[in-house]
Protein backbone atom coordinates (compact mmCIF):
# COMPACT_ATOMS: atom_id res chain seq x y z
CA UNK A 1 0.00 0.00 0.00
CA UNK A 2 1.51 3.34 -0.98
CA UNK A 3 1.44 5.83 1.87
CA UNK A 4 1.31 9.60 1.66
CA UNK A 5 0.87 10.61 5.29
CA UNK A 6 3.72 12.17 7.29
CA UNK A 7 4.07 10.61 10.74
CA UNK A 8 4.93 13.86 12.50
CA UNK A 9 1.83 15.59 11.13
CA UNK A 10 -0.42 12.68 12.06
CA UNK A 11 0.88 12.49 15.64
CA UNK A 12 0.71 16.27 16.07
CA UNK A 13 -2.93 16.19 14.93
CA UNK A 14 -3.82 13.23 17.18
CA UNK A 15 -2.22 14.85 20.25
CA UNK A 16 -3.55 18.37 19.61
CA UNK A 17 -5.65 19.62 22.54
CA UNK A 18 -5.09 16.28 24.21
CA UNK A 19 -7.03 17.14 27.34
CA UNK A 20 -6.53 14.52 30.03
CA UNK A 21 -5.33 11.83 27.61
CA UNK A 22 -2.67 9.45 28.97
CA UNK A 23 -0.07 8.44 26.36
CA UNK A 24 2.41 5.57 26.06
CA UNK A 25 4.89 5.98 23.20
CA UNK A 26 6.59 2.88 21.78
CA UNK A 27 10.34 2.94 21.34
CA UNK A 28 11.99 4.59 18.37
CA UNK A 29 10.39 6.99 15.93
CA UNK A 30 6.98 6.86 17.62
CA UNK A 31 8.53 8.25 20.81
CA UNK A 32 10.34 10.95 18.82
CA UNK A 33 7.04 11.86 17.10
CA UNK A 34 5.31 12.27 20.46
CA UNK A 35 8.23 14.36 21.76
CA UNK A 36 8.02 16.56 18.66
CA UNK A 37 4.35 17.15 19.45
CA UNK A 38 5.45 18.47 22.85
CA UNK A 39 7.08 16.78 25.85
CA UNK A 40 4.37 16.10 28.44
CA UNK A 41 4.45 14.57 31.93
CA UNK A 42 1.57 12.28 30.99
CA UNK A 43 3.44 10.82 28.02
CA UNK A 44 5.52 7.79 28.99
CA UNK A 45 8.17 7.26 26.30
CA UNK A 46 9.87 3.90 25.94
CA UNK A 47 13.56 3.79 25.02
CA UNK A 48 13.63 0.00 25.27
CA UNK A 49 11.32 -2.84 26.20
CA UNK A 50 10.40 -3.43 22.57
CA UNK A 51 7.01 -5.12 22.36
CA UNK A 52 5.79 -3.78 25.71
CA UNK A 53 3.99 -0.55 24.70
CA UNK A 54 0.52 -2.05 24.29
CA UNK A 55 0.82 -4.01 27.54
CA UNK A 56 1.77 -0.82 29.37
CA UNK A 57 -1.28 0.83 27.85
CA UNK A 58 -3.44 -2.06 29.02
CA UNK A 59 -2.11 -1.86 32.57
CA UNK A 60 -2.70 1.87 32.66
CA UNK A 61 -6.17 1.68 31.08
CA UNK A 62 -7.31 -0.94 33.60
CA UNK A 63 -5.85 1.03 36.50
CA UNK A 64 -7.51 4.32 35.46
CA UNK A 65 -10.80 3.29 33.78
CA UNK A 66 -12.15 6.86 33.72
CA UNK A 67 -9.20 8.17 31.71
CA UNK A 68 -8.57 7.64 27.99
CA UNK A 69 -5.28 5.90 27.23
CA UNK A 70 -3.50 6.12 23.87
CA UNK A 71 -0.60 3.91 22.80
CA UNK A 72 1.35 5.35 19.86
CA UNK A 73 3.74 2.81 18.41
CA UNK A 74 5.29 1.45 15.25
CA UNK A 75 4.67 -1.66 13.18
CA UNK A 76 7.92 -3.33 14.24
CA UNK A 77 7.25 -2.72 17.92
CA UNK A 78 3.68 -4.01 17.57
CA UNK A 79 4.80 -7.11 15.70
CA UNK A 80 7.18 -7.98 18.55
CA UNK A 81 4.32 -7.93 21.05
CA UNK A 82 1.54 -9.42 18.94
CA UNK A 83 0.32 -11.55 21.85
CA UNK A 84 -0.58 -8.33 23.65
CA UNK A 85 -3.42 -7.80 21.18
CA UNK A 86 -4.97 -11.11 22.27
CA UNK A 87 -4.47 -10.21 25.93
CA UNK A 88 -6.10 -6.79 25.42
CA UNK A 89 -8.97 -8.43 23.55
CA UNK A 90 -9.70 -10.67 26.53
CA UNK A 91 -9.67 -7.76 29.00
CA UNK A 92 -11.60 -5.48 26.64
CA UNK A 93 -10.80 -2.04 28.12
CA UNK A 94 -13.21 0.49 26.59
CA UNK A 95 -10.78 3.35 27.29
CA UNK A 96 -7.75 2.01 25.38
CA UNK A 97 -6.69 3.06 21.88
CA UNK A 98 -3.64 1.80 19.99
CA UNK A 99 -2.36 3.73 16.98
CA UNK A 100 0.24 1.90 14.90
CA UNK A 101 2.29 4.25 12.73
CA UNK A 102 2.96 1.76 9.96
CA UNK A 103 5.85 2.69 7.67
CA UNK A 104 6.40 -1.00 6.89
CA UNK A 105 10.00 -0.58 8.01
CA UNK A 106 12.36 -0.96 10.96
CA UNK A 107 13.16 2.73 10.78
CA UNK A 108 15.84 2.87 13.49
CA UNK A 109 18.01 0.09 12.06
CA UNK A 110 18.26 0.85 8.37
CA UNK A 111 14.70 0.77 7.00
CA UNK A 112 14.54 -2.99 6.60
CA UNK A 113 11.02 -4.15 5.62
CA UNK A 114 8.76 -5.45 8.40
CA UNK A 115 6.12 -8.12 7.94
CA UNK A 116 3.55 -5.42 7.14
CA UNK A 117 5.53 -4.64 3.97
CA UNK A 118 4.60 -8.16 2.90
CA UNK A 119 0.91 -7.68 3.57
CA UNK A 120 0.55 -8.66 7.24
CA UNK A 121 -2.49 -6.65 8.37
CA UNK A 122 -2.29 -5.52 12.02
CA UNK A 123 -5.82 -4.05 11.97
CA UNK A 124 -7.17 -7.42 10.89
CA UNK A 125 -5.17 -9.13 13.64
CA UNK A 126 -6.64 -6.73 16.20
CA UNK A 127 -10.16 -7.34 14.90
CA UNK A 128 -9.62 -11.09 15.19
CA UNK A 129 -8.44 -10.45 18.78
CA UNK A 130 -11.82 -8.86 19.66
CA UNK A 131 -10.87 -5.18 19.40
CA UNK A 132 -14.27 -3.52 18.92
CA UNK A 133 -13.06 -0.77 16.59
CA UNK A 134 -10.32 -1.24 14.00
CA UNK A 135 -9.36 0.77 10.95
CA UNK A 136 -6.61 1.49 8.45
CA UNK A 137 -6.03 5.18 7.85
CA UNK A 138 -4.41 6.26 4.59
CA UNK A 139 -5.76 9.78 4.01
CA UNK A 140 -5.35 13.06 5.82
CA UNK A 141 -9.10 13.64 5.96
CA UNK A 142 -9.46 10.47 8.07
CA UNK A 143 -7.20 11.74 10.86
CA UNK A 144 -9.75 14.01 12.62
CA UNK A 145 -12.17 11.08 12.87
CA UNK A 146 -9.44 8.96 14.43
CA UNK A 147 -8.66 11.71 16.92
CA UNK A 148 -12.34 11.85 17.86
CA UNK A 149 -12.48 8.08 18.30
CA UNK A 150 -9.39 8.08 20.55
CA UNK A 151 -11.11 10.53 22.88
CA UNK A 152 -14.73 9.43 22.62
CA UNK A 153 -15.42 6.02 21.07
CA UNK A 154 -15.73 2.84 23.14
CA UNK A 155 -12.70 0.63 22.63
CA UNK A 156 -10.49 -1.19 22.62
CA UNK A 157 -9.57 0.51 19.38
CA UNK A 158 -6.65 -0.13 17.04
CA UNK A 159 -5.88 2.02 14.01
CA UNK A 160 -3.12 1.33 11.55
CA UNK A 161 -1.97 4.61 10.04
CA UNK A 162 0.01 4.06 6.86
CA UNK A 163 2.85 6.59 6.88
CA UNK A 164 5.77 7.38 4.60
CA UNK A 165 9.08 5.62 5.28
CA UNK A 166 10.91 8.79 6.29
CA UNK A 167 13.16 9.83 9.17
CA UNK A 168 12.31 13.33 10.36
CA UNK A 169 14.90 15.20 12.47
CA UNK A 170 15.30 13.70 15.94
CA UNK A 171 13.31 15.23 18.77
CA UNK A 172 14.09 13.22 21.87
CA UNK A 173 12.10 12.79 25.09
CA UNK A 174 13.93 12.52 28.42
CA UNK A 175 15.79 9.22 28.51
CA UNK A 176 15.96 8.67 32.27
CA UNK A 177 13.34 5.96 32.78
CA UNK A 178 12.96 6.53 36.52
CA UNK A 179 12.39 10.23 35.91
CA UNK A 180 9.74 9.48 33.27
CA UNK A 181 8.00 7.15 35.71
CA UNK A 182 8.10 9.54 38.64
CA UNK A 183 6.87 12.56 36.76
CA UNK A 184 4.04 10.54 35.16
CA UNK A 185 2.90 9.20 38.54
CA UNK A 186 3.31 12.62 40.10
CA UNK A 187 1.17 14.30 37.45
CA UNK A 188 -1.49 11.59 37.48
CA UNK A 189 -1.74 10.52 41.08
CA UNK A 190 -0.81 13.43 43.31
CA UNK A 191 -3.81 15.05 44.87
CA UNK A 192 -4.11 18.77 44.20
CA UNK A 193 -3.08 20.77 47.24
CA UNK A 194 -6.10 21.56 49.42
CA UNK A 195 -7.20 25.15 49.03
CA UNK A 196 -7.03 27.11 52.24
CA UNK B 1 -5.49 -8.16 50.25
CA UNK B 2 -3.61 -6.41 53.04
CA UNK B 3 -0.66 -6.17 50.65
CA UNK B 4 -2.65 -3.75 48.48
CA UNK B 5 -2.23 -5.95 45.40
CA UNK B 6 -5.35 -5.83 43.25
CA UNK B 7 -4.10 -7.34 39.99
CA UNK B 8 -2.63 -10.78 39.29
CA UNK B 9 -1.33 -11.59 35.82
CA UNK B 10 -0.29 -15.08 34.86
CA UNK B 11 0.78 -17.67 32.39
CA UNK B 12 -0.62 -20.74 34.13
CA UNK B 13 1.49 -23.30 35.94
CA UNK B 14 0.04 -26.29 37.74
CA UNK B 15 1.67 -25.01 40.92
CA UNK B 16 -0.41 -21.81 40.71
CA UNK B 17 -3.69 -23.55 39.83
CA UNK B 18 -5.49 -22.91 43.11
CA UNK B 19 -4.19 -19.35 43.40
CA UNK B 20 -5.39 -18.52 39.89
CA UNK B 21 -8.84 -19.89 40.71
CA UNK B 22 -8.99 -17.85 43.90
CA UNK B 23 -7.98 -14.67 42.05
CA UNK B 24 -10.68 -15.15 39.43
CA UNK B 25 -13.24 -15.75 42.19
CA UNK B 26 -12.29 -12.60 44.15
CA UNK B 27 -14.31 -9.62 42.90
CA UNK B 28 -11.76 -7.07 44.14
CA UNK B 29 -8.97 -8.76 42.18
CA UNK B 30 -8.34 -8.37 38.45
CA UNK B 31 -6.94 -11.63 37.06
CA UNK B 32 -5.21 -11.20 33.70
CA UNK B 33 -4.20 -14.26 31.65
CA UNK B 34 -1.19 -13.55 29.43
CA UNK B 35 0.07 -15.16 26.24
CA UNK B 36 3.69 -14.83 27.37
CA UNK B 37 5.29 -13.92 30.69
CA UNK B 38 6.97 -10.76 29.37
CA UNK B 39 3.53 -9.20 28.95
CA UNK B 40 3.30 -9.24 32.73
CA UNK B 41 6.23 -6.84 33.03
CA UNK B 42 4.63 -4.21 30.79
CA UNK B 43 1.23 -4.73 32.40
CA UNK B 44 2.69 -4.30 35.89
CA UNK B 45 4.54 -1.14 34.82
CA UNK B 46 1.48 0.43 33.21
CA UNK B 47 -0.68 -0.46 36.19
CA UNK B 48 1.83 1.18 38.55
CA UNK B 49 1.84 4.35 36.43
CA UNK B 50 -1.87 4.35 37.25
CA UNK B 51 -1.35 3.52 40.94
CA UNK B 52 -2.28 -0.19 40.95
CA UNK B 53 -0.12 -2.94 42.50
CA UNK B 54 0.30 -6.27 40.68
CA UNK B 55 1.85 -9.70 41.01
CA UNK B 56 2.92 -11.89 38.06
CA UNK B 57 2.73 -15.69 38.27
CA UNK B 58 4.89 -17.88 36.08
CA UNK B 59 6.70 -21.19 35.82
CA UNK B 60 10.49 -21.16 35.82
CA UNK B 61 10.51 -21.68 32.03
CA UNK B 62 8.78 -18.31 31.77
CA UNK B 63 11.76 -16.55 33.34
CA UNK B 64 13.48 -16.95 29.98
CA UNK B 65 10.69 -14.96 28.32
CA UNK B 66 10.93 -11.88 30.54
CA UNK B 67 14.63 -11.02 30.22
CA UNK B 68 14.59 -7.96 27.95
CA UNK B 69 11.47 -6.62 29.63
CA UNK B 70 13.39 -6.75 32.93
CA UNK B 71 15.80 -4.22 31.43
CA UNK B 72 12.91 -1.76 31.21
CA UNK B 73 11.81 -2.51 34.77
CA UNK B 74 15.35 -1.93 36.01
CA UNK B 75 16.05 1.28 34.09
CA UNK B 76 12.75 2.80 35.20
CA UNK B 77 12.93 1.24 38.67
CA UNK B 78 9.45 -0.17 38.19
CA UNK B 79 8.27 -2.41 40.99
CA UNK B 80 7.72 -5.99 39.85
CA UNK B 81 6.78 -9.09 41.85
CA UNK B 82 7.22 -12.47 40.17
CA UNK B 83 6.03 -15.66 41.85
CA UNK B 84 7.95 -18.39 40.05
CA UNK B 85 7.07 -22.03 40.55
CA UNK B 86 10.15 -24.10 39.84
CA UNK B 87 10.59 -26.97 37.41
CA UNK B 88 13.79 -28.81 36.72
CA UNK B 89 14.56 -29.45 40.38
CA UNK B 90 14.47 -32.59 42.53
CA UNK B 91 12.23 -35.22 41.03
CA UNK B 92 11.78 -33.57 37.60
CA UNK B 93 10.72 -36.13 35.02
CA UNK B 94 10.92 -33.89 31.92
CA UNK B 95 14.56 -33.27 30.98
CA UNK B 96 13.56 -30.31 28.79
CA UNK B 97 12.77 -28.42 32.00
CA UNK B 98 16.29 -28.76 33.39
CA UNK B 99 18.17 -25.96 31.54
CA UNK B 100 15.80 -23.09 32.34
CA UNK B 101 15.03 -24.39 35.82
CA UNK B 102 18.73 -24.49 36.57
CA UNK B 103 19.37 -21.02 35.13
CA UNK B 104 16.30 -19.15 36.42
CA UNK B 105 17.84 -17.66 39.57
CA UNK B 106 21.07 -16.64 37.83
CA UNK B 107 19.19 -15.06 34.93
CA UNK B 108 16.98 -13.04 37.26
CA UNK B 109 19.94 -11.89 39.31
CA UNK B 110 21.92 -10.99 36.19
CA UNK B 111 19.08 -8.66 35.22
CA UNK B 112 19.10 -6.99 38.62
CA UNK B 113 16.10 -8.69 40.17
CA UNK B 114 16.19 -9.60 43.84
CA UNK B 115 15.71 -13.36 44.25
CA UNK B 116 14.14 -15.05 47.28
CA UNK B 117 13.45 -18.76 47.68
CA UNK B 118 10.65 -20.60 49.41
CA UNK B 119 11.82 -24.17 50.01
CA UNK B 120 9.12 -25.23 52.45
CA UNK B 121 5.36 -24.67 52.33
CA UNK B 122 5.46 -22.54 55.47
CA UNK B 123 8.03 -20.24 53.81
CA UNK B 124 5.74 -19.21 50.96
CA UNK B 125 3.41 -16.69 52.61
CA UNK B 126 6.05 -14.74 54.56
CA UNK B 127 8.46 -14.72 51.62
CA UNK B 128 5.80 -13.41 49.25
CA UNK B 129 4.78 -10.79 51.78
CA UNK B 130 8.40 -9.66 52.06
CA UNK B 131 8.76 -9.59 48.26
CA UNK B 132 5.74 -7.33 47.80
CA UNK B 133 6.97 -4.91 50.45
CA UNK B 134 10.46 -4.87 48.92
CA UNK B 135 9.24 -4.33 45.36
CA UNK B 136 6.92 -1.47 46.27
CA UNK B 137 9.19 0.16 48.83
CA UNK B 138 9.25 3.79 47.74
CA UNK B 139 11.86 4.66 50.37
CA UNK B 140 14.44 2.05 49.39
CA UNK B 141 13.64 2.47 45.68
CA UNK B 142 11.17 0.35 43.75
CA UNK B 143 12.64 -2.84 42.31
CA UNK B 144 12.01 -6.21 40.69
CA UNK B 145 11.71 -9.12 43.11
CA UNK B 146 11.22 -12.81 42.37
CA UNK B 147 10.12 -15.56 44.74
CA UNK B 148 11.19 -18.99 43.53
CA UNK B 149 8.91 -21.66 44.97
CA UNK B 150 10.73 -25.00 45.13
CA UNK B 151 9.39 -27.83 43.02
CA UNK B 152 9.06 -30.03 46.12
CA UNK B 153 6.69 -27.48 47.66
CA UNK B 154 4.37 -27.71 44.66
CA UNK B 155 4.74 -31.43 43.98
CA UNK B 156 6.41 -33.18 41.09
CA UNK B 157 4.56 -33.54 37.81
CA UNK B 158 4.25 -37.17 36.68
CA UNK B 159 3.79 -38.27 33.09
CA UNK B 160 1.78 -41.49 33.01
CA UNK B 161 1.20 -42.99 29.59
CA UNK B 162 -1.98 -44.86 28.87
CA UNK B 163 -0.99 -48.26 27.55
CA UNK B 164 -2.83 -50.16 24.83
Amino acid sequence: MSASLHRREVVAALLAERGDLLVVAGLGASAWDCAAAGDHPLTFSLWGGMGQATMMGLGLACARPRRRVLVVTGDGEMLMGLGALATVGVQGPANLAVVVLDNERYGETGMQPTHTAHGVDLAAVAKACRFVRTSTVTREDEVPGLRWAIHEAPGPLLAVVKVLAESPPLVLPPRDGALLKERFRGALLQQPAPSS
Amino acid sequence: MDSGVTQVAYVPDAGHKRLIELCHAEPRMRAVPLTSEEEGVGLTAGAWLGGVKSVVLMQSSGVGNVVNALAMARECRFPLVMLVTMRGEDGETNPWQLPMGGAAAAVLEAMGAEVHRADKPEDVAPTVRTAIVRAYDAHAGETAVAVLVAQLVIGVKRFVEVSG
